[in-house]
């Protein structure tokens, strides 16, 4: 402590800099987004103090409505108002086996589907940065202040492809992103921590679009997912869809007008909603060339048309529970996450298989969106006393590599647990083969056609030699945040090769970067104001974490190292005073250079406590 | 920082034995992750990012290596200086080998008759042998018996679990 006073006599304030964090719950029908005050998280409302956003983008004439006011368009303008893009998110229109019931003009652009609106063809992306961009200013108006960060929440089952163009999309919002976080696991640590639960718990999120199942393991603060499974293309929209073709077929309508289709999906949906509670509900309509429809719906009816939805739901929880190595009765509760979880006939089937009625004490369409920002909250460097838990992740497709013959040669298995490094040894084919191509793929099919494609390289320059001889050691590395780097060596020769995986599918960086100035060019944000401030949260951060480190670990240091973090602290503090973002981030550099001893050794002495008690004689 | 010349039974601070208490792998591999995760650093600077990086993800192997029977006993044979991929010594007993090759057989045809319960049962019963064979790998290792001699029921484990494995594979299929 004395040290700190001599080296720091302009000490910014001793508690650490809290950063404005949020966590969004992107859905296919609707978003939200929350934050942590007073270490309580809560849902941040609009200026009407709704918390739900629709998730409906409009194009108008000249403007853009997202939310509550495109969806009170979406029956008269139904070409030109999204909704449910996140079913389209990082999919071609091959991927779409529904694409004939979406009322959209889709463009078979190569990659992702693009969709011709009044305002110019759009991606799903763009579409889906709009609905961000609108909560990231409810945030900032509501918080008061630009955001340090968010965590973004994604279905577990979301392939890279569609994780990829969602961070797009944040990206494109202006939105910081700290990481992608599974709904399902989002919706645990907000369960687990309001109810200080221990055991094992399983997520049954049914969304609007989408469905997946986790199966957790809560002790002592840590949420260790066991297995996640699903159906990326499964959610409540297919239960409006059911109903909506009952009644086309109960009142034996011709094909409907995009207009007349959207009408009678609404109407669907509501029908739906009123059978939560109702025995029955009535579904009316005036179509556009005047034909009045008057049908009853049954929950009878209901529950049979969408007895295999239901059922569809089960398999992928079967699979999880078979990964897990775990049964039904092994399951200490069901937490229901997801609007659609609502529907009774959905809680009687969970009830009936796990053998106990699911856990529904908490809001299904808010509980994702809570979870979100408690883990922002942690990762904007704002964890304190009280958030001493720690979330272990999986990845939940296996990856893998193209071998000969088309087959895939699966290096990381789905349900590894975060972050992991596997490597395997490959060998050339032919002699005198210089060259070994990497296709790195992802599924759990044998052949790489079944399979995503996910990013191609080439390692070259390995010396001649007889096939079989050469030996290329590839390595996987998929780090916390789940981002996949792929790196190949030859042993003999020692040539290498690496990638940082991005998905050869989704946008290009250059489509990227055309709409971000696109973007910029229309809104008012100032980039270089933007990079500065984004240079003092950095570097604000770094110099608390260093100060907290020497603070408590200062003893590690000899005197002449001290003096070189010493030194660089006072170059970023310096910087920090100025308005050159790049001097900034430089000495924030500099400082973490200067610092990476001294977290070694702070490791060292962590791993030496949490081991003591436990065989201290066995460390060497 | 994880030394990452120690052997994953030093890491968690347990004895190289094949018979071990799960849950004090479970204790230690928790304790560690909290220590290591990359989470943890979230406020901190790059290097300790990276530091953390590898660390958790050294933690993430070991456990994974030790969790799984066939995997742990695989590694202390590995640790005994035995290498499993040597093919000359790899020969499996006729003798087992006839009866996966019968369970085989029933596997594949509780397969085409989509019958769930009998696969079931065919996996209940492949459990079985493995359990049994898993006593036999730990008087091997455990004892005072020679590796080598281990050598031999840990290919069997493997086979087994790769069989289990394969009826996993299957059963997932048929829940579609």
């Amino acid at each position: 402590m004395a040290l700190l006073q001599i080296s720091e006599p302009d000490a910014l304030p001793a508690k650490p800099l809290r950063r404005l964090a949020v966590g969004i719950d992107l859905g296919t029908t609707n978003s939200l987004v929350a934050t942590v005050r007073h270490g309580i998280p809560v849902v941040l409302p609009d200026a009407e103090g709704r918390p739900l956003l629709p998730s409906i983008v409009r194009y108008g004439e000249g403007d853009v409505a997202v939310g509550y006011a495109a969806q009170a368009e979406q029956a008269r303008d139904p070409q030109n108002t999204i909704v449910s893009v996140k079913r389209l998110m990082g999919r071609g229109l091959a991927d779409l086996a529904d694409a004939r019931r979406f009322p959209y003009r889709f463009v078979d652009t190569p990659g992702m589907v693009r969709i011709a609106t009044r305002a110019g063809v759009k991606s799903p992306v763009e579409i889906s940065a709009e609905i961000l961009k609108s909560l990231r200013v409810r945030a900032e108006t509501g918080l008061g202040g630009q955001l340090a960060g968010a965590v973004v929440t994604v279905p577990a089952y979301f392939d890279e492809a569609q994780r990829q163009a969602t961070k797009d999309a944040a990206l494109l919002a202006g939105l910081p992103v700290l990481r992608l976080l599974n709904e399902p696991t989002a919706a645990a640590i907000a369960y687990g921590l309001d109810n200080a639960s221990e055991g094992t718990y399983a997520v049954y999120d049914l969304g609007g679009g989408t469905f997946d199942i986790s199966i957790l393991r809560l002790s002592k603060g840590v949420f260790e997912v066991l297995a996640t499974n699903g159906d990326g293309a499964l959610g409540g929209d297919d239960f409006d869809h059911r109903v909506y073709c009952w009644a086309i077929e109960d009142a034996q309508l011709p094909p409907l007008a995009p207009e007349d289709t959207r009408l009678l999906m609404v109407k669907a949906r509501e029908a739906k909603e009123n059978l939560t509670i109702h025995r029955s509900a009535p579904i009316g309509a005036t179509l556009a060339d005047g034909t009045k429809l008057d049908l009853t719906l049954t929950a009878e009816t209901f529950t049979t048309i969408t007895q295999n939805l239901v059922a569809k739901t089960l398999a992928p929880v079967r699979r999880a529970l078979r990964d897990a190595g775990l049964s039904p009765a092994d399951v200490k509760g069901v937490v229901m996450v997801g609007g659609a979880t609502r529907m009774p006939q959905i809680q009687k089937a969970v009830a009936e298989f796990f053998g106990a009625p699911p856990l529904t004490n908490l809001n299904p369409d808010q509980v994702v969106a809570l979870g979100a920002a408690i883990q922002a909250n942690v990762l904007a460097g704002n964890r304190s006393d009280g958030d001493d838990w720690l979330l272990l992740d999986v990845i939940p497709l296996s990856l893998g590599l193209e071998t000969m013959g088309g087959l895939v040669e699966k290096i990381v298995p789905r349900n590894a647990t975060i972050p992991v490094t596997r490597a395997q040894e490959f060998t050339s084919f032919r002699d005198g083969q210089t060259a070994i191509a990497i296709h790195v793929v992802q599924g759990e099919r044998d052949k790489v056609a079944d399979c995503r494609s996910l990013a191609r390289f080439e390692l070259r320059g390995i010396p001649p030699m007889p096939a079989g001889a050469a030996r290329v050691r590839v390595t996987f590395q998929v780090d916390a945040d789940g981002l996949l780097s792929v790196s190949a060596r030859e042993e003999t020769s020692g040539t290498e090769a690496a990638i940082v995986v991005k998905p050869s599918y989704g946008l290009s960086d250059a489509d990227i970067a055309r709409m971000l100035e696109d973007s910029f060019r229309h809104a008012e944000d100032d980039m270089a104001a933007r990079a500065l401030a984004e240079a003092q949260v950095e570097a604000d951060q770094t110099v608390a974490a260093t100060r907290r480190a020497l603070e408590t670990d200062g003893d590690l240091l000899s005197p002449s190292e001290r003096a070189a973090v010493d030194a660089a602290l006072a170059e970023t503090q310096r910087c920090r005073e100025g308005a050159d973002h790049r001097a900034l981030a430089a000495a924030t550099a500099a400082l973490n250079a200067a610092t990476a001893e001294l977290a070694a050794r702070r490791m060292d002495r962590g791993v030496a406590r949490a081991l003591t008690g436990r065989q201290i004689d066995a460390l060497t | 920082m994880i030394d990452f010349s120690r052997n994953y039974f030093d890491l968690f601070g347990l004895p190289a034995r094949f018979r071990f208490d799960p849950a004090a792998l479970d204790a230690a591999y928790r304790a560690l992750q909290r220590e290591v995760h990359p989470d943890r650093y979230a406020a901190a600077g790059d290097a300790e990012r990276r530091l953390a990086l590898q660390s958790s993800a050294r933690v993430n192997e070991a456990y994974r290596a030790l969790k799984d029977p066939v995997a742990r006993a695989r590694y202390l044979l590995s640790l005994h200086g035995v290498d499993l991929r040597d093919e000359a010594e790899n020969a499996l007993p006729v003798e087992f080998l006839e009866r996966q090759l019968e369970r085989r057989e029933a596997v594949s045809d509780a397969l085409a008759a989509r019958d769930a319960p009998a696969l079931a049962a065919l996996r209940a019963d492949v459990d079985g042998e493995a359990s049994r064979e898993e006593q036999r790998v730990a008087t091997l290792l455990d004892g005072d018996g020679d590796p080598h001699a281990a050598r031999a029921a840990v290919r069997e484990l493997t086979f087994l679990a790769k069989l289990a494995a394969d009826i996993d594979a299957m059963q997932s299929g048929l829940d579609d």
